[in-house]
């Protein structure tokens, strides 16, 4: 059923009665070809990707509660490309042009809004190595502007700058950044996948894997044996828990990260700030409210939900660089467990298990890329050889010393 | 969170900087012939459990002592904490 | 006097306040909210509704209120999305309603709601797709102004905001009946408490009882609590977050119920509470029942009515109707129709209930449908023989049952159960030990039963039996009958805020979206300011109807903090504009103030940049100078900021020999080496020097962002990897104050101060001495040198620095010393080629820097083992100089590098700039950068690119070494 607006109008005036299910609530089949486990945005978009250009499509999808319910459904909607390393930039790049064209791919509006991604600088030091990112973008083909302070006042007149501990100097922009509707890309993968016949299959936690002769049979799951001849895992947050498994241990640390949001205001920010001298980033939802975030609360946890500590570093961040929040209300707070990787950068490759295939280690970035993750991971399940952009996310980079590291801090996943 | 100094008592997280997975008191020997793919694992190879979790804590607002702290990651309760460089001595 | 029940125990009759709403002045009464103040001027529209714009009036008494929001001007400052409900009536006060244009009795987008048929639950997922480009071009910027409710002023909050902690034995949230009473008792029974209230008076919902006859047992109590020392008491302060270890997060509003800001209480105080029991006695919120039309102004829960006749003594001379399913609602009507208001009528769900005589009483009823377009004026009644009548009403109060408001319970992840002896969510057995709930809060909604589990509280804390006997012996059953959602025609509104009706349910059901989570996140129900308090469990029964299964298996999602909105300037506190972090001063801040230094922030220091002459008008000018003057004669500079670790022990050397990627167990005594910190990945983390003051001393420098994590890392080694050796650590950064004192007449300068002999043949280049100076001052000297001329650093005692800085400039005035700044030093150490921050980015090895040949590889060194693996030795990069080929050129660091005639693409990118400076020496422009194969491009010709300053320069490949490669000057 195609979505539109002239359906919309034909549907309100004959009271709703012709919407069906967004997706077939599936039951298990014995058998699949490929399986992948983790029925949110990365898992959901390998399923519409593997079934829609691959021509697979005896395919299934495991999610141990409901679709969408992992960090796809918590996070702060950011979309970006504006990454510095070779390994890193192409495969971003290609993320943010799948988004450019993700409505008309899946018929369905995630609300895909560039309206710009502004990362200020407070010192000659970061001036630097926001310019050597900036170039690296640039030379990769992808959108990147440098703005003097004067320009960045112009944009948002509301920062800070007459009063600031630390005084903007300028930013980076890529005005192809934004945000999208979070929830509504898992949906829309969802019914898209499920629509090309792919089996979405909620409350199916997998509590096993079948190896036999070092490969891969069929998972134990709490819905019975489901048998497949390839399994891919994309359950960020969790992939050390799955991975258990099967034996496979992972250069991952699992962190909570918080984000919040106000009460609803009339539009105020025009696209995502990130300040560059505190823990602090904002930018403002279609329905009105202040979606911000900061670090990680630092330590290993499965819970999510953080602590104060982090809440006011984060307030005190949004206070100093944008004053004007003061009486702005935070709403809700909450927290996602995320896969902190080792340099910060996700895995995607084999495993030493025969069939089995691994998507994870996203850190706190895992949202934007999902559209290219989903792509990537469908390619490597369906050829068995990496996708050109993703070929430097593989899990023997940190025995081979070829680590990617963004931030340039070293093998303690929190401070990535 | 409030972690349980042994000599300090009750102290608020923010006192305290994280590292990571007390595995790390383990270094192996750098001159040994397998260092390399030891030192790799020890580096970056992590059991990242789902409940009880051993790990290093620095109380640097505090005594500048390593702790290490027995931490549920699911419930975050903590059951016992104990300086690293006793139990680092005892390996 | 005359729109006011007689003594209101609320208000002051003898104080009127005026007040604006929208531009039009009312009088209300000291004591009074703003809603209660509104609804006794029979002002009943208040707010439009976020999507739909439909009428919006008061709803509730308090902090759950989901309707009237309003913008409240305070300390000049508007403050938007203010609940009515919350705003305390003081002179002057000024208020307006939100979401309107051009008014709020006409507001255009009203339209919506005649379009509501089409704006359903998750409409816009399916529309606006076509033609592409016009989603950011018409269709989002159309949505995004119909969004939001009230509008955040874009110019600074001109409040201040305070942050206090506290630490009580228990902390009681919520000073009702409940919390009152467990209070007193533990306070009795030696604990101190913390007892805590939203409100500005204690009492709880028995402040707002109509049942008058509990008022004076209750001001008693009151009174008591008030008195007792182990009490500490907070009123008007919310709880809103419950974290680990029985930490809490509260607000206290200081001043936001008088009229002007006093100046000395901050706006709010945001508490960080550590607790070592908690109980909440947060009480029970009434329950709606969803039916057509349930939105209009004039409905409102039952509680709120309760509220405004008898604690307001508002609702004078209107008609009121209640619509009921308890036994309390029952007893409400009585004691209200009792204290003169008019109740035209109660409609109770239970067929069984007993009709009263003193009003129309319609049993086994409901209201399926009102009238009145900005305010109520009637509700139609089904009978329980089915006919249908209308009422002509101003005000329909709701009671379905209570929700125990056990949101903190929730707050750390236990979910709440269904309990059907309460028809209502308990909190889940599995919450924080830390926490019990008693009163309504745990389901006991009787007095009796409510007083009875605030002492089993108290006594389970005190762990002894009190032996009281229950004042409350009157059993008063609730004889609920559930009730949720009458259905019918008309939009049945479950959250009143955002919209979300019966339909929009049963719409997200139909489409799939069956979960508690879908349903939210699909039709945003209890996502609007209230959270849920209102809409949720009303949701989850039209889910449970739609789905056929029951409550409790539908489940509920999860409440998260905050409890109710928090101020983002609360929590933030004092950390804002030029107080978010503390400014770091050098010990010379005060000498290089008077020199008009122009200051630069290295984290949080604030170190000078440079000092500029009178006459120089221009920066470069001013650094050009005190570069030359270091290279010719003498300059000084402070380098406090450079971290400084004091390592002492029998294994001192040892230590430093496995930090270190290279060797010092054979440095001597009296000497300094470079030492080069990498982590144990292998990559370069620190660069500093080590200076051996004696055989079991050493002082460890390092670079100045580094301080504190290479004091971190030492102590980690230290105590987690060498725990048996003799070594121990202190960070002596903030107790020396430390001067670089370079140039070519350096020597003649140092040996003025310091009583030792300073020449070459005894104070070589890097000779180490603790020392005096002349007056007898304690002083530590160092021959080590960054701008690569003859060089000293020295440093003497933190509290002399300033003087010390001060009589340096004195007394080599005759060799022209000349103060340098942070600048300076920059062009200095990329003149000679020094690594620094840019170049120490994380990222890079020790063979890039070019001192793979320092790494020992005889020691197990942390590092070195993963500094050896294949993809970092086979790296080419390395560090090299780059000179402009037209000296004019502008070199940026940043800048990217690309062969002579090759295309600008991430293909042929050959590396990048990292530091750039002009350098009097060269009078050009020079740079550092990282090249790959750098060995072989020395002395061949490429681009420096920049593309985002469209600059695209050539630039000769030479020595990082531009000033005296062979270090000859280092050592004369």
């Amino acid at each position: 059923m195609d979505f539109s607006g002239w359906r919309v109008l034909r549907e309100g005036l004959r009271g709703h009665t012709g919407w069906a299910p967004l997706w077939r609530a599936a039951t298990p089949k014995k058998h699949y070809d490929v399986l992948i486990v983790g029925g949110g945005g990365h898992g959901l978009a390998t399923a519409y990707y593997l079934a829609k250009y691959h021509g697979l499509t005896n395919i299934a999808v495991l999610e141990k509660n409901w679709v969408g319910g992992g960090n796809v459904g918590r996070n702060t909607t950011i979309i970006r490309s504006n990454y510095l390393l070779d390994g890193n930039q192409p495969f971003y790049e290609l993320s943010l042009r799948l988004w450019e064209g993700i409505e008309q791919e899946l018929n369905f509006n995630a609300m895909v809004s560039q309206r710009g991604v502004l990362n200020l600088f407070h010192s000659d030091a970061q001036r630097d190595a926001f310019r050597r990112r900036g170039n690296a973008m640039r030379m990769h083909g992808t959108d990147a502007e440098w703005l003097n302070a004067k320009a960045v006042r112009q944009m948002a007149p509301f920062l800070n700058y007459d009063n600031a501990r630390f005084p903007i100097h300028g930013g980076l922009l890529q005005r192809r950044g934004g945000t999208v509707r979070h929830d509504a890309v898992a949906w829309g993968y969802a019914r898209a996948a499920s629509a090309l016949g792919v089996d979405i299959i909620e409350r199916c936690e997998v509590q096993g894997f079948d190896v036999t002769n070092g490969q891969v049979q069929a998972v134990e799951t709490s819905r019975g044996r489901i048998e497949a001849d390839r399994i891919g895992v994309a359950v960020a947050g969790y992939s050390s828990e799955v991975m258990r498994h099967a034996n496979v241990r992972l250069p991952i640390e699992s962190h909570v990260l918080q984000a919040f949001v106000t009460e609803g205001l009339k539009p105020l920010i025009p696209g995502v700030i990130t300040y560059g001298a505190g823990h602090f980033y904002i930018s403002q939802s279609d329905k009105g409210g202040l979606v911000f975030g900061g670090d990680l609360d630092g330590y290993n946890s499965y819970a999510s939900r953080g602590n104060l500590p982090v809440v006011e570093d984060v307030c005190e961040g949004g206070m100093s660089i944008m004053p004007m929040l003061g009486r702005a209300r935070l709403l809700r707070s909450w927290g996602g467990v995320v896969d902190m990787s080792m340099d910060g950068s996700p895995i995607i490759d084999r495993t030493q298990v025969g069939g089995l295939y691994f998507n994870g280690g996203w850190c706190y970035g895992g949202f934007k890329a999902t559209p290219a993750s989903g792509w990537v991971f469908a390619h490597l399940l369906a050829r068995e050889s990496s996708h050109p952009t993703a070929s430097a996310y593989r899990f023997d980079r940190f025995a081979a010393g070829a680590m990617i590291d963004e931030k340039g801090q070293g093998s303690t996943p929190n401070l990535h | 969170m409030r972690i349980p100094h042994p000599i300090l008592g009750l102290r608020d997280q923010s006192e305290f900087v994280y590292l990571g997975d007390a595995c790390l008191l383990e270094r192996p020997d750098g001159m040994q012939a397998d260092a390399l793919q030891k030192m790799t694992e020890y580096a970056y190879q992590r059991d990242n459990c789902r409940g009880l979790h051993r790990e290093l804590w620095f109380h640097e607002q505090g005594d500048r002592a390593w702790l290490v702290v027995t931490r549920n990651t699911v419930t975050h309760e903590i059951v016992k904490v104990e300086f690293a460089n006793e139990v680092a001595s005892h390996d | 006097m005359t729109n006011r029940f007689a003594d209101a125990p609320g208000i002051d009759v003898a104080e009127p306040v005026h007040f604006q709403f929208d531009n039009r002045t009312y009088v209300g009464y000291l004591g009074d909210t703003l809603a209660s103040a509104l609804l006794a001027n029979n002002v009943r529209l208040i707010g439009r509704s976020f999507k739909y714009h439909r009428p919006r009036g008061v709803f509730s008494d308090g902090s759950d209120e989901p309707n009237a929001l309003v913008t409240v001007l305070r300390e000049g400052h508007p403050e938007p999305n203010t609940r009515a409900t919350e705003i305390e009536l003081y002179d002057g006060l000024k208020a307006w309603s939100q979401n309107a244009w051009p008014s709020l009795r006409f507001d255009l987008l009203a339209v919506n709601d005649w379009l509501s048929k089409f704006l359903t639950a998750g409409f816009y997922y399916k529309t606006f797709m076509w033609p592409a480009r016009f989603w950011e071009a018409v269709y989002e910027p159309m949505i995004r102004r119909a969004a939001g409710i009230g509008r955040l002023s874009d110019t600074p909050d001109p409040s201040v905001y305070d942050k206090g902690y506290l630490h009580p034995d228990v902390l009681v949230i919520g000073a009702g009946l409940a919390g009152l009473v467990c209070s007193l008792q533990l306070a009795k029974g030696g604990q101190r408490v913390l007892l805590v209230d939203e409100h500005a008076r204690f009492g709880g919902r028995l402040l707002f009882s109509a049942n008058a006859k509990l008022r004076p047992w209750l001001d008693a109590l009151v009174e008591e609590v008030l008195k007792h020392p182990n009490i500490q008491r907070l009123i008007r302060t919310v709880v809103f977050g419950s974290y680990d270890h029985g930490v809490y997060g509260a607000i206290t509003r200081n001043t936001e119920h008088q009229a002007a800001d006093p100046g000395v209480l901050p706006k709010q105080t945001y508490w960080t509470i550590s607790a070592g029991h908690t109980i909440l006695a947060t009480g029970a919120l009434t329950r709606s029942i969803a039916f057509p039309n349930n939105d209009r102004p004039g409905i409102m829960t039952m509680s709120a009515i309760e509220a405004y006749a008898v604690y307001y003594g508002a609702l004078k001379g209107s008609s009121v109707a209640l619509f009921i399913s308890h036994e309390e609602g029952r007893r409400t009507a009585l004691r209200l129709h009792a204290l003169g208001v008019n109740i035209k009528a109660v409609i109770d769900t239970r067929s069984e209930a007993l009709p009263l005589t003193e009003f129309p009483y319609f049993t086994g009823s409901q209201v399926v449908n009102t009238s009145g377009r900005l305010g109520l004026t009637g509700i139609q009644v089904r009978s329980s023989d089915g006919t249908f009548q209308w009422i002509n009403v101003d005000y329909l109060g709701i009671s379905g049952g209570y929700n125990p408001t056990i949101q903190l319970t929730c707050h750390q992840g236990a979910k709440p159960k269904w309990d059907l002896s309460i028809e209502a969510f308990r909190a889940a057995d599995n919450r924080p030990d830390d926490q019990r709930c008693i009163g309504g809060a745990d389901g006991a909604f009787g007095l009796g039963d409510c007083w009875q589990s605030a002492i089993h509280a108290a006594e389970a804390i005190l762990g002894q039996s009190l032996h009281l006997v229950n004042p409350f012996n009157e059993s008063e059953p609730l004889a609920l009958q559930s009730e949720y959602v009458i259905y019918g025609h008309g939009p049945t509104f479950v959250d009143m805020q955002n919209d979300v009706t019966i339909k929009d349910i049963q719409l997200s059901h139909q489409e799939g979206m069956s979960s508690v989570e879908h349903v939210k996140r699909y039709t945003t129900l209890g996502m609007a300011t209230d959270q849920g308090k209102h809409s949720n469990v009303l949701g989850l029964a039209a889910l449970a109807q739609a789905t056929g299964q029951s409550i409790a298996e539908t489940g509920t999602t999860l409440s998260r903090p905050p409890y109710t909105g928090v101020s983002i300037g609360a929590l933030a506190g004092q950390y804002r504009d030029l107080d978010f972090k503390p400014t770091r001063l050098t010990p010379s801040h005060q000498a290089a103030t008077a020199r008009h230094a122009s200051f630069v922030e290295v984290g949080n220091w604030l170190r000078a940049q440079w000092f500029p002459l009178p006459h120089e008008k221009y920066w470069r000018e001013t650094v050009d100078r005190e570069v030359i003057a270091v290279r010719r004669n003498v300059g000084v500079c402070d380098v406090t900021t450079l971290g400084k670790i004091d390592v002492q022990g029998e294994d001192a050397a040892a230590f430093l020999n496995h930090v270190y990627a290279n060797g010092f167990l054979k440095l001597p005594v009296g000497k300094t080496r470079y030492g080069l910190m990498l982590r144990e990945d292998g990559i370069v983390m620190d660069d500093g020097t080590a200076a051996r003051l004696s055989e079991t001393q050493f002082v460890v420098t390092t670079t100045t962002a580094n301080a504190v994590p290479v004091y971190r890392h030492m102590e980690y080694v230290r105590q987690c990897l060498c725990p048996k050796m003799d070594v121990h650590l202190i960070s002596t950064t903030e107790a020396w104050a430390q001067f670089a004192v370079a140039g070519p007449r350096s020597r003649e300068l140092i040996a003025r101060l310091v009583a030792c002999d300073v020449s070459n043949e005894v104070f070589p280049f890097m000779a180490c001495a603790e020392t005096h100076l002349r007056n007898g001052i304690r002083a530590r000297l160092f021959r080590i040198s960054f701008s690569g001329e003859l060089a000293f650093e020295i440093a003497v005692p933190t509290r002399v620095g300033n003087a010390f800085f001060e009589y340096l400039l004195e007394i080599g005035k005759d060799l022209e010393v000349t103060p340098y700044g942070t600048e300076a030093l920059s062009v200095l150490r990329i003149e000679k080629g020094h690594a620094a921050g840019a170049e120490l980015n994380g990222q890079t090895t020790a063979k890039q820097l070019g001192l793979e040949r320092i790494v020992s590889q005889t020691k197990d060194s942390i590092g070195r083992v993963l500094a050896g693996r294949d993809a970092l030795q086979n790296d080419t990069a390395c560090l090299v100089g780059l000179q402009p080929v037209t000296s004019s050129d502008p070199l940026v660091a940043g800048a990217h590098l690309v062969g002579l005639g090759k295309p600008i693409d991430a293909a042929h990118d050959l590396g990048y700039v990292t530091s750039v400076a002009y350098s009097p020496h060269c009078q050009s422009m020079i740079g550092l950068a990282y090249l790959k194969e750098g060995a072989s491009y020395r002395g061949k010709r490429i681009r420096a690119v920049s593309l985002l300053d469209h600059q695209d320069i050539e630039v000769d490949v030479v020595s990082p070494h531009f000033v005296d490669p062979d270090g000859e000057r280092l050592r004369v």
